[in-house]
């Protein structure tokens, strides 16, 4: 079976700087997928190569091969805002836009030419309804989206990515900046969304990562260390670094 | 000395400068409109100017300065806007850029009356406007593009990188996620500096004596046609603003009441530069509240 993502001998340079060092990974349909490790491990860089983030950053050449359903995604015919909207993204800092939660979820969709207003009222709707935050924000869907707490913000954001009906959400620490009870919100949104999309997170919290994720990926040194089932990883991982991280023991 | 003393020392030093500051600014704003408030009414504000004998307005000099004013914002915003936008979401850190930027401050640094006088020399004499106010309108231009592009440029720069990654992971271009998010995001402020700039253009006078040129022909205010020659909206008519006519009727003005329509006039003016200064609080404030709190 051909997988959704693979990443093949990926290598990052900035500029001197090698930060990942041949990244063999690939991710199959459905299911989420936890990137852990200590800071500067480079899984947040590794994120950001599989829907081309890190082109904007000067000075970084990637060798390697992505391929998003067999397509080499740094082709020159890849077509970059297609690219995106296949992989979408949420962010560490919940980052809406300075309009109305609507025209925030409908952006996507209205910029890329979508003018049928029955239709994307029905798009907004089912995507706050799947980020879990529709029962809180439907009686002001006009109101601007910065007036939300951030952990509402953030599910906008995440709806945002959902509208545009995504194959792949990666999110790179979407808890970290938000309190406990809107870090549970999020989790158990995307332990909903699990059976439909296809989830890659970058997470620092390991009981996070052992809560929601199928499939956890331990990045150290730009290296992926280990990667197995979270229960393997987290019960009885096969490699000693990965069990001093897990334990506590360092990072 | 101990530290709460030097402390305390401190803060009343500060206090007493701030202080002295706030005085200076009442006393004068108190002073010209005071002395102005008396001269003011509506025959004042509307009628046109008299050269030798009292009783004369301001009607002509005002209309003047907010014709171009508005002309000014309508060359310079346009430019401001594409400058700004490519120093803040464009330019490289290279040579050329801070080339640009040397330039922008050299330009903000220059005398207007130099300005003046270059935009007499350029578009006075060489391109044939005349003394006009399209000829002060792009004198004004440059005095105001340098401030207007660094309000624009430092706007922009306050919107956080977050909004640019979130536009470009929805798939948007560079230039899509400029125009669809960051300049709305950053519309507040832009048009606190807008606002602001157009305080200072409304109380130019040294760069607009040699350009627009010091005569205020009467106006015929039932005639719109910008091609007729007494037409307030004809641009190539000469055109005294209100801070010209100011200069002028103190240096050479002999009607009898001289000094009551310089008095007024000067009162006009600085009412009208701090309602400017109110009016950028208070619509950046509104959209402010309004993007944010729904």
């Amino acid at each position: 079976m051909t997988k959704l993502l693979e990443t093949r001998d990926l290598h990052v340079y900035y500029g001197q700087n090698e930060a990942l060092k041949g990244i063999d990974l690939s991710f199959d349909e459905g299911g989420i997928t936890a990137l852990i490790g200590p800071s500067g491990s480079s899984k947040s860089t590794y994120l950001r190569t599989l829907n081309r983030m890190n082109d904007l950053i000067p000075n970084v050449t990637i060798t390697g091969e992505i391929t998003f359903r067999d397509q080499d995604i740094y082709a020159p015919q890849t077509d970059l805002v297609t690219l995106r909207k296949e992989i979408g993204m949420v962010f560490q800092q919940p980052n809406p836009f300075p309009f109305s939660i609507y025209d925030n979820v409908a952006f996507g969709l209205k910029l890329a030419g979508e003018k049928n207003r029955e239709y994307l009222d029905q798009v907004v709707e089912t995507s706050l309804k799947q980020a879990a935050v529709w029962d809180e924000v439907k009686d002001h869907l006009h109101e601007s989206a910065l007036s939300l707490s951030g952990g509402q913000q953030q599910r906008v954001c995440i709806a945002r990515v959902l509208a545009v009906s995504p194959q792949i959400i990666l999110l790179d620490e979407p808890t970290s900046a938000l309190d406990p009870i809107s870090s549970s919100q999020i989790e158990s949104t995307l332990l909903k969304l699990r059976t439909d999309y296809t989830i890659i997170t970058v997470t620092h919290n390991l009981q996070q990562a052992s809560r929601i994720s199928d499939r956890t990926a331990f990045f150290m040194n730009g290296e992926v260390i280990e990667v197995d089932d979270t229960k393997k990883i987290f019960m009885n991982p096969a490699r000693k670094e990965t069990e001093d991280y897990i334990s506590g023991r360092f990072g | 000395m101990n530290p709460k003393l030097s402390n305390r020392i401190a803060i009343s030093i500060l206090y007493v400068i701030a202080s002295t500051i706030v005085v200076i600014l009442a006393a004068l704003l108190g002073f010209i409109i005071i002395s102005g408030l008396p001269a003011i009414n509506w025959h004042f504000l509307t009628s046109p100017a008299r050269a030798f004998t009292a009783g004369g307005g301001i009607g002509i000099q005002l209309f003047n300065s907010f014709y171009l004013l508005i002309l000014t914002m309508i060359i310079s915003f346009p430019i401001a806007l594409g400058a700004g936008i490519y120093l803040n979401e464009y330019a490289k850190q290279n040579w050329v850029t801070s080339l640009v930027r040397t330039a922008i401050e050299i330009l903000s640094s220059l005398p207007s009356v130099v300005v003046g006088l270059f935009g007499f020399l350029i578009f006075v004499v060489q391109f044939g406007f005349g003394f006009s106010i399209l000829s002060g309108a792009f004198a004004l231009t440059f005095f105001n593009l340098p401030l207007l592009t660094r309000s624009i440029e430092e706007a922009l720069a306050a919107v956080p990188n977050e909004q640019r990654e979130g536009g470009l992971a929805l798939g948007l271009s560079k230039w899509e996620t400029v125009i669809h998010i960051i300049v709305p995001a950053a519309l507040p402020t832009i048009l606190t500096g807008v606002i602001l700039s157009a305080g200072r253009i409304f109380g130019e006078a040294a760069a607009l004596i040699f350009t627009a040129g010091q005569s205020a022909p009467a106006l015929n205010f039932t005639d719109w046609n910008p091609f007729n020659i007494s037409s307030p909206l004809n641009p190539m008519r000469p055109a005294e603003t209100l801070a010209v006519h100011i200069w002028k009727i103190n240096s050479e003005g002999i009607m009898p009441d001289a000094k009551a329509i310089s008095s007024g006039a000067s009162a006009v003016l600085v009412i009208s530069v701090l309602g400017f200064n109110l009016l950028a609080r208070f619509v950046g404030h509104r959209l402010f509240k309004r993007f944010t709190a729904g």
